[in-house]
């Protein structure tokens, strides 16, 4: 018994001891930049890990899931920046961030009850617009959102007084602004991560799952199918509340454009090209899909260069037309995801 | 012998069908309660009506005394009510085991609080329901199948499981939609002492189904449906002599 949850422990530390040197390395090895790209990789990881429980467990197919994004970023902004002269602190923001955005989740989500598949996805897709049309025009006759333009000169995260946004000097040795905030969304993660993986194991998990696999059956077994998908919406909704507030403070400034369409599609990339239900997975699809389109973006120029001694392609065409390429691949070749549960497996174990 | 079931002058139309005519039927605490009929007379209509999956016309239920909430299907299980279904509908990419837990869901309080806490509550309820499911299979006489994939077990366990996963509501009453339906001689005899056990633990059953042999050899006191209509409601041996249930089933 003691042996498997000590290598467990063991296991986490060392997992622990990697991610805390990871951005060290990078930074040394490739620039802040690289460091940079692994903060925007935590923040689609935990909007993927939101995303998974409406769609990958309770298979409620949304496609304006970044509408929470939205309304976490925005949350903060409002909150901590010129613009109304607020500067509320992030350990106030974040949590109402968590909660507002799950608000939202509750309000989008209770006209849609009734819809499933493809009906679904398109009401859903329409109130995501509906939530960017509205941060694009409030701002008249009153000033809310400041309209296109966006908000400036956001607050960065503040912890114990020091803003992440500054380099910390500790031991002699300087941790940049982007490593700072890279911690702290780690942990932040980790936390999304613990709450995904115990809510699924969990009675509420399994009713998700039951609502997936036959709504009817879910009813006849005593599951109030309403309120447990308006759960779903809830707690996917506050995670992305949270990686919105993340997002505002750490680029000090947010605009509509930022949460159009696509952004909706490319989360639900994540978990569908991940595994659908299976954290591991979606983890795995946020990150790729955050950092081979960026790799991408910075070597297809030089690899062209040095191969044909001149850019034939521009390397941002380049980039979609692989992640389209990549897309049809897996989804020909590895229907369930990169990385699907693996309940096939335990099953012929046991046998 | 006390009455655990009320149904009177239910109705239920589609379009230009009339699946159900005022049907009113008494179910009594402890009975296994046979409903047959020719195809399309309407039983599994009678069943959905019964459980809120499809609105009434009208009419009135009472279960144990009180008016049965049929607006929801879910107040109806809790309320004590659990069915299966004449097309198998199990959560096929869940576990055996995981299908019979979902059924515990209406017995179990620990919310998402204690689901992420993990406190000693939650644990210990989640170990109850565990345990529980693991009883039930048991006493469908699947134990060793609980981790197989619904979808994977052969179709006999399924029916089995269907109806271990309906125990799990903790039902008064145990509404079974033709269970004996695509299963060999065997199998079917297996399921009559399971239908029979289940009644000897004070589970009140009501069965669809086709095979007339088991219904009368299974039943109490049996309802003949036909185009909606009651036309019999007695004893098995009486409602095989009712000329009007012999014209339902030979005329037409
Ligand atoms: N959802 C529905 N929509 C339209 N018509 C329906 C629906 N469900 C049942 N019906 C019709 O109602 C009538 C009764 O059907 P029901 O399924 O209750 O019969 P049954 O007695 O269970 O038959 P079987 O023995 O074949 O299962 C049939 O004419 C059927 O076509
Ligand atoms: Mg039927």
């Amino acid at each position: 018994m003691r042996q498997p949850k000590q290598r467990a422990l063991i296991g986490l530390a060392l997992i622990g001891l990697a991610l805390a040197i990871l951005p060290l390395v990078v930074g040394a090895a490739l620039g802040n930049t690289w460091v940079r790209v692994l903060d925007y990789a935590l923040l689609y990881i935990m909007l993927a890990l939101g995303l998974n429980i409406v769609v990958g467990f309770a298979g409620l197919l949304d496609l304006g899931y970044i509408a929470f994004y939205a309304v976490g970023a925005y949350l903060y902004a409002l909150l901590a920046s010129p613009h109304f002269g607020l500067h509320l602190p992030a350990w106030v923001i974040l949590p109402l961030g968590a909660l507002v955005a799950g608000v939202f989740g509750v309000l989008l989500g209770a006209p849609t009850l009734r819809l499933r598949g493809d009906y679904l996805a398109i009401v859903t897709l329409g109130f995501g617009e509906i939530i960017r049309i509205f941060l694009n025009n409030l701002n008249a006759p009153v000033n809310i959102t400041n309209g296109p333009q966006g908000i400036a000169r956001i607050d960065p995260i503040s912890i114990a007084g020091h803003p992440l946004s500054r380099p910390l000097e500790i031991f002699g040795y300087t941790l940049s602004g982007v490593t700072l905030y890279y911690y702290l969304f780690v942990v932040l993660a980790i936390g999304i991560i613990f709450v995904g993986i115990r809510l699924q194991d969990s009675r509420i998990g399994r009713a998700w799952v039951a609502i997936r696999e036959d709504e009817i059956a879910a009813k006849a077994c005593g599951i109030d199918t309403r309120n447990v998908k308006l759960l779903a919406f809830a707690m996917g909704a506050s995670f992305g509340g949270v990686a919105g507030g993340l997002f505002a403070g750490f680029q000090e400034f947010v605009s509509p454009e930022s949460f159009g369409l696509l952004e909706s599609i490319m989360v639900l990339c994540m978990v569908v090209l991940g595994g659908m239900g299976h954290i591991p997975g979606v983890i795995l699809g946020g990150l790729l899909l955050t950092l081979l389109p960026e790799a991408f973006r910075h070597g297809a120029g030089p690899v062209q260069q040095a191969l044909f001694g001149k850019v034939l392609l521009d390397p941002e065409s380049l980039r979609m037309l692989l992640f389209g390429v990549a897309l049809i691949l897996v989804m020909l070749y590895r229907p369930a995801g990169l990385w699907p549960e693996a309940r096939h497996r335990r099953e012929l174990a046991e046998k | 012998m006390s009455v655990l079931l009320e149904a009177t002058k239910i109705g239920k139309h589609f379009g230009g069908v009339q699946a159900l005519k005022d049907v009113s039927l008494t179910i009594n605490t402890g009975e296994i309660y046979g409903l047959i009929g020719p195809n399309g007379a309407g039983k599994t209509t009678f069943f959905n009506v019964l459980t809120g999956l499809y609105p009434k016309d009208g009419g009135t239920v009472t279960f144990d005394g009180a008016p049965l909430p049929l607006g929801s299907p879910h107040a109806v299980t809790r309320a004590g009510i659990a069915r299966t279904f004449q097309n198998i509908r199990l959560f096929a990419n869940m576990t055996a085991l995981e299908n019979v837990m979902v059924g515990r869901h209406a017995r179990a309080k620990v919310g998402v609080g204690g689901a992420v806490m993990r406190h000693r509550r939650a644990r210990e309820e989640e170990a109850a329901i565990r345990r529980r499911a693991e009883e039930l299979l048991h006493y469908v006489g699947i134990a060793d199948r609980g981790g197989q994939l619904a979808r994977h077990l052969a179709y006999g366990d399924q029916r089995r499981l269907e109806i271990a996963r309906a125990l799990a509501t903790e039902p008064r009453l145990l509404a079974l939609d033709e269970p004996a339906a695509g299963m060999n001689a065997t199998e079917t005899s297996e399921l009559k002492t399971l239908i029979e056990g289940i009644r000897a633990d004070g589970v009140t059953v009501l069965l669809i189904e086709h095979d007339v042999k088991l219904v009368m050899g299974l039943c109490d006191r049996v309802a003949v449906l036909d185009y909606g209509e009651k036309i019999a409601e007695d004893v098995p041996d009486a409602v095989k002599r009712d000329p009007k249930v012999i014209e339902a089933y030979l005329g037409a």
